[in-house]
């Protein structure tokens, strides 16, 4: 566990310091992400300690939002005379997008037969809904 | 006698508040709380769209934040160390990936599609339509890379001249708007590929878009992170190139 979380953080010291030094518009968490993959997929070991930790922490991803976006409360004033534009320009360009991304790999997954996978046993939008 | 105890009380109480309320540990606490009672609540109401775990728990956290007058710079003393967890948890994101490294290597044209097109449309439409809507440039700027993660969209906003706080604040809205429209959007749809669904609500809302994919099915969930990770860098090199084109 220790190990594991020493590496995940190793990961991003070294991804903040390489955007940092490079100037890369990149930022370091992602960079470390990479960095993560390489190691993960080099070794069994490091995959071993490091797959049920990194799990962990994302089964509660939700949390770690919440104390930005009470920040959002706070700054509603910010988005001034604008904010009911803002919100529609928000709320239609992210449907069209999700939308047209989703149909865009389905179409281009269906032209390279890359398949169409789907949940084993049947509809994706049932009860617990669909990513 | 009954009043003297109850004003001894309430003194008592006023005095732990403000020893409490000066260290980390309230709000933390609350912080966790606020979340355990949103995600019991989103797990009661079946993982529903609008019951979302984050929505909830912000607007608890604001209402306690409201009723105790209490500033978020306070607040934040405590809840940075959740806060703090987001660098760590994105580095975490190579775990789905890894896991799913055979399936992606299967599907690296459609997840590039799949990118390309949700994140051009993403910047393009909201930019077109604020403009339309007659929203001026300085909060063009900071619009322009709502959808990526929060951290990039401060740099882009900066550099296009966009107010940072703004940026973020939008970027934040985003996230939860995806998080809420994605289920009933793609059902309507009949997008059933847990690959295309993720994908695009990672590059169209982010995080929070991806923790809403993880909490639905751990295929959707990898694939949002790559559609987030991928994103912070399409929409660095895109957005001052659309922006542009909209001033």
């Amino acid at each position: 566990m220790i190990r594991a979380l020493t590496l995940i953080l190793l990961c991003q010291l070294v991804g903040e310091t390489v955007a940092r030094v490079l100037g890369l518009p990149v930022p370091g968490p992602v960079l470390g992400m990479g960095l993560m993959l390489a190691l993960l997929a080099g070794s069994a070991r490091v995959a071993a300690a490091v797959v049920p930790v990194g799990q962990g922490i994302l089964r509660h991803l939700s949390l770690l939002f919440v104390p930005a976006g009470v920040g959002v409360v706070g700054h509603v004033d910010r988005l001034g005379a604008e904010a009911a534009w803002l919100m529609v320009a928000i709320v239609v360009s992210t449907v069209l997008a999700i939308a047209a991304g989703a149909l865009a790999f389905k179409l281009v997954a269906w032209a390279t037969g890359a398949g169409e996978e789907r949940a084993s046993g049947g509809r994706s939008g049932g009860g617990s809904g669909g990513g | 006698m009954g009043d003297r105890a109850g004003d001894r009380a309430v003194a008592d109480f006023a005095e732990i508040w403000s020893y409490l309320a000066r260290g980390p540990l309230l709000w933390l606490t609350l912080t966790l709380v606020a979340y355990v009672v949103a995600d019991a609540l989103s797990q009661w109401a079946g993982r529903a769209p609008l019951a979302n775990p984050v929505l909830i728990a912000v607007i608890l956290l604001g209402l306690t934040l409201w009723g105790t007058g209490t500033s978020y710079a306070v607040y934040f003393e405590g809840a940075q160390f959740v806060h703090f967890l987001l660098g760590p948890a994105t580095v975490a994101l190579a775990v789905p990936l890894y896991l799913e490294g055979a399936r992606l290597k299967r599907a690296v044209l459609p997840v590039l599609a799949g990118l390309v097109v949700g994140s051009v449309v993403a910047v393009v439409s909201a930019l077109w339509i604020a403009r339309a809507l007659g929203v001026g440039p300085e909060t063009l700027a900071a619009l322009a890379p709502k959808s990526t993660t929060a951290p990039v969209a401060i740099g882009i906003a900066q550099s296009l001249g966009g107010s940072p706080t703004l940026a973020a604040v939008l970027v934040l809205i985003t996230g939860m708007v995806g998080a809420i429209v994605v289920t009933p959007l793609l059902n309507a749809l009949r997008v059933r590929d847990w690959r295309a669904r993720g994908l695009a609500t990672g590059v169209a809302a982010h995080g929070i878009g991806t923790a809403r994919a993880f909490q639905v099915h751990p295929q959707a969930g990898a694939f949002a992170g790559i559609g987030m990770g991928l994103n912070a860098i399409l929409t660095a090199l895109l957005a001052p190139w659309v922006l542009r084109a909209f001033l």
